[in-house]
């Protein structure tokens, strides 16, 4: 049975109040979770005040303004800012995306940020992925086909059957949609989740590959690929617009076919 | 170590979709409609065997709250027999699409009141 409540230690309490000193006449206030692991206490909510006259038009901007002026103890992953990479992957206003891509003028009131859901935190906005890596891992994203190495010729692929990638091979792993599923919150150790099981799918698709009735042997298990219920929060959230939910569909379907 | 680091919040924080709403309002009213069907079927049973309890079940269907209770029950199937088409389609592989998806959720959301209503009017014999 899922546990639905947070557990004792992960109670939310409420945290410090970080007053303007701008004197802006522009202050936005921005509620962001903060966990320290060397203190031994619960997590809680720090509220800042922020100048929005003199900040970047991204989430992402807000952060790095508290960061770089008013808290440096403040942790979060960021690497390109372009939506690309997938580190800045947090829980902004109620639902996952990436911060370096999403507007703040786009949400209303005050702003919550998050650490993605359902996951062991590491520090402030950091969620331990390990688990996910790992099933990633299980699916084996990789090429896997029948040539012995001595072939003097290159993989081919039709155009067509190129475009059969389209909508899967975008994904960049930020895990919005795994941590978006209440399937994934329950079931995560067992159940693969939608970013896995989305690659797992842009891998059975493959034109080139010569595994496909394996992997989809692999996937075929109560646990592992039917959990999915289209709850459908994993393309609600899906910070590039792919839609897990229809890979996953299409899994199911494929095996209900074959 | 990791055990005891504390766990994000999930549940408490994330904003309700149309779809996840929907979702969970389906395996609720599944776990009410399993319930329901045991009771119809109590119901029929009870029927053969006295006129008594014909009667006395009619007297409470024929309450304010057995009237209520029968039109959520007329709700309850309507909804989960409409969802559940929406869930054929998409085993079908049709209709993931964000948009169609949002729009099919809410022509099950007001479909399910227009059935209930039907279901009433014809068990009513008013046609």
């Amino acid at each position: 049975m899922a546990q639905f409540s947070l557990p004792q230690n992960s109670k939310i309490e409420v945290g410090n109040y970080h007053r303007d000193k701008t004197n802006s006449k522009n202050l936005r206030k921005i509620n962001i979770y903060r966990w320290d692991p060397t203190t031994g206490k619960n997590p809680r909510i720090d509220t800042y005040e922020v100048d929005m006259n003199n900040c970047g038009p991204k989430v992402l901007d807000i952060l790095f303004k508290i960061k770089n002026e008013i808290d440096p103890s403040l942790t979060f992953r960021r690497s390109c800012a372009h939506g690309v990479c997938g580190s800045c992957a947090m829980n902004i206003d109620g639902v996952n995306g990436l911060a370096c891509i999403k507007s703040h003028t786009d949400i209303k009131g005050d702003l919550n940020i998050y650490p993605l859901p359902h996951l062991k935190v590491v520090k402030d906005l950091i969620g331990d992925l390990t688990t996910l890596y790992k099933q990633y891992e299980s699916i084996q994203p990789w090429l896997k086909v029948d040539q012995t190495g001595q072939e003097k010729t290159e993989l081919k692929q039709s155009q067509k059957d190129r475009e059969k990638l389209d909508g899967y091979y975008e994904c960049i792993l930020c895990a919005c949609c795994s941590t978006s599923c209440p399937s994934y919150w329950w079931n995560g150790d067992k159940y693969l989740g939608p970013a896995v099981l989305l690659q797992a799918y842009r891998w059975i698709n493959d034109s080139r590959d010569g595994d496909k009735k394996e992997r989809l042997k692999k996937v075929a298990d109560e646990l592992k690929l039917y959990r999915c219920h289209t709850i459908m929060n994993c393309t609600n959230s899906c910070p590039k617009g792919l839609n897990p939910a229809k890979a996953i569909g299409s899994i199911k379907k494929m095996l209900a076919t074959s | 170590m990791e055990n005891n680091n504390p766990l994000s919040p999930h549940l408490q924080i994330y904003r309700w979709q149309i779809s996840s709403l929907l979702s969970i309002t389906h395996r609720i009213v599944g776990v009410i409609n399993f319930f329901a069907i045991i009771l119809i079927c109590l119901w029929a049973i009870l029927i053969t065997f006295s006129q008594n309890n014909y009667s006395s079940i009619n007297l409470f269907l024929n309450t304010s709250f057995g009237k209520f209770f029968v039109i959520s029950l007329c709700w309850t199937f309507s909804f989960h027999i409409l969802n559940e088409l929406r869930h054929l389609i998409w085993d079908a592989g049709y209709g993931f699409d964000l948009k169609v998806a949002k729009i099919s959720g809410i022509i099950v959301f007001i479909g399910s009141f227009v059935l209930t209503i039907l279901f009433y009017i014809l068990g009513r014999n008013i046609f």
